[in-house]
């Protein structure tokens, strides 16, 4: 047995009862990188020194007794947008490409507190723009089951080290799709929180009304456990919300008897992949067995969501990212005068996807287009927001496939903007209504490739996703599966 | 509505960006496709709705104005692209 296949909840078993210890766990890991890593490409950089040490400071930790966190001794992986003290974070951006941050943002330094090892730093798409990791500066990351096609994005560093059994787990970040969506492609597990769950500080902002942080894992109960260890509030996040956090791992029974689950038409479409539909409509057989009742419902402005969030993503970018002058931190250009080193430096920095949504959301707050674009796409987003409070009066979750197809080949939708951006036309709607969202392994399609259902719950109600999710993987094998890192 | 070139350039010296022709010419097509698929949300009727910012409750989050961290000014200093002893050293802005 290799220590690196196991799940976060097993380790943590086998770590209290002090049958491995932290540093042979992390060991085990970096060996499987070294097997592994020329294949995919799924880290930016790798922390190996600093986390034997931090293993052996867990190894200690857990000599002493008495401490419960389920993460102590617990190899990592996170996203590359995440700030880290002491450690490059590059957003996957040739702008922070010597970036070092002197300080931690408040989700890692949780992770720290309860005892992980931080194994390195995940490649994705540049400012975690894209559905396929392709728009990294650093590095393409290939899909562990089938090596010619993407991992999905913007995560896609964190979904592939998941699912190669690089890491134990990871933490990603997701602002349209961004864990659900790699998730999917990857087979592993990803949870989108509530908006304002867990604290975006020191995370690299994108679209900040968006960003969520959330756990990428091997199943349900390493989602749950990571969840509880990094939700919370935080007084350095104006939004992040003052709530009770659950021990969500309690509500993992197997048992979904007499939940209400809605299925909405409008996620179920032509053009869509069939092995993608039947599966989706497969796995809610699964759990109609277990006792589920199906509601169906309607959220009849599903349609518009992608231009809504293409409108309000890019505007809050082309804001956010306005703070890479070359002044303070960040590359800097050489030039004549103080506009031309603003301008070279961004125009050598930035990479073209992220130029292209910079544009899109300066011309849509720009004069004479703000009513037109931005304020008109905030309507909209009421009417996205409002669509999910009438189907929740008549259900507790919603299920749903999580992306239209199984993972794309690299290169495929990388000349056409739209058409990468219709990737995400099942995930987007949550963030912008700011619901929690979790995708499942339901399945694989003719060519091997895993396929995802999503489930969508109420506000703060990251229990009953949870719980639904841990009843159907209960039910099946599908999480079970392991890639076999080759071109299928 | 359709984008034009002439608007490009307008909106990336806005931005602080700059193409060359060739880029250019590539961003406008790809704009104005983009804008086409935008175009959909005209067919709604959203007179009567308020727009949506974000979607948490909070109207604003106050704290006391005190200094809780003080890093040192070579841990600020240390990603600058440019120094000079305890500055930023940046390019001239007054001519």
């Amino acid at each position: 047995m290799s220590l690196h296949t196991l799940t976060l909840h097993e380790l943590h078993g086998k770590l209290k009862k002090r049958e491995v210890s932290s540093v042979e766990v992390t060991e085990s890991v970096f060996r499987r990188i070294s097997a592994t890593e020329d294949k995919l490409h799924s880290y930016i950089t790798l922390c190996r020194d600093k986390a034997i040490a931090e293993a052996k400071q867990a190894d200690e930790r857990l000599g002493k007794g008495g401490e419960s966190s389920p993460l102590l001794g617990i190899p990592l992986a996170l996203k590359d947008i995440f700030l880290t003290q002491g450690v490059l974070t590059t957003c996957a951006s040739k702008i922070l490409g010597n970036f070092v941050p002197p300080y931690d943002g408040t989700a890692v330094r949780k992770l720290k507190e309860a005892g992980a090892v931080a194994v390195g730093k995940t490649n994705m798409d540049e400012f975690a723009m894209g559905s396929s990791t392709e728009n990294s500066a650093i590095a393409i990351t290939h899909n562990p089951w089938k090596l010619d096609r993407v991992p999905g994005g913007s995560s896609g560093g964190s979904a592939a080290a998941v699912a190669a059994d690089q890491c134990i787990a990871a933490l990603g970040t997701d602002t349209g799709g961004s864990i659900r969506q790699p998730a999917a492609c990857c087979g592993i597990v990803g949870l989108k929180p509530t908006y304002g769950r867990v604290s975006r500080y020191g995370i690299i902002a994108f679209a900040s009304s968006l960003d969520q942080v959330g756990p990428m894992t091997k199943n349900v109960t390493d989602c749950a456990l990571m969840l509880e260890a990094v939700a919370g509030y935080d007084p350095s996040d104006s939004t992040s919300v003052n709530a009770p956090v659950p021990a969500y791992a309690s509500f993992l029974n197997g048992d979904a008897k007499g939940l209400r689950v809605g299925i909405p038409k409008e996620y179920f479409i032509p053009g869509m992949q069939p092995e993608v539909e039947q599966a989706v409509k497969e796995a809610i057989r699964v759990l109609e067995k277990n006792g589920i009742r199906i509601e169906k419902v309607s959220l009849p402005h599903t349609e518009y969501a992608v231009a809504v969030y293409y409108i309000i993503a890019t505007a809050e970018a082309s804001s956010n990212l306005a703070r890479y002058d070359g002044m303070k931190y960040g590359y800097r250009a050489l030039a004549r005068d103080l506009t031309e080193t603003y301008t070279r430096s961004r125009e050598q920095g930035f990479g073209a996807e992220v130029k292209r949504r910079i544009m899109l959301g300066t011309y849509a707050l720009s004069a004479g287009y703000y009513d037109a674009y931005y304020l008109k796409a905030q309507r909209v987003r009421t009417l996205v927001k409002k669509d999910f409070e009438a189907a929740f009066r008549k259900c507790d979750a919603i299920i749903t496939p999580t992306a239209p197809t199984t993972a794309f080949k690299i290169g495929e939708k990388t000349q056409d903007p739209l058409q990468m951006y219709l990737s995400d036309i099942f995930t987007i709607s949550a963030n912008l209504a700011g619901l929690p969202a979790i995708s499942v392994p339901c399945g694989f399609d003719a060519e091997g490739l895993p396929i995802g259902m999503q489930i969508i719950g109420r506000h703060f109600d990251e229990a009953t996703i949870l719980r639904l999710a841990f009843a159907y993987e209960q039910a099946t094998e599908w999480h079970k599966k392991k890639p076999l890192l080759d071109h299928g | 509505m359709k984008i034009t070139r002439d608007e490009v350039q307008r909106v990336a010296l806005l931005a602080r960006l700059q193409f060359s022709p060739q880029e250019e010419e590539i961003l406008t097509g790809q704009l104005d496709r983009i804008l086409q698929y935008i175009e959909k949300l005209n067919q709604l009727d959203t007179a009567n709705v308020e727009p949506l910012a974000h979607v948490a409750d909070i109207v604003n989050a106050f704290r006391e104005d005190r200094v809780v961290n003080q890093p040192s000014p070579d841990t600020l200093l240390a990603n600058a692209p440019a120094r000079e002893r305890d500055f930023f050293k940046v390019p001239k802005i007054i001519e």
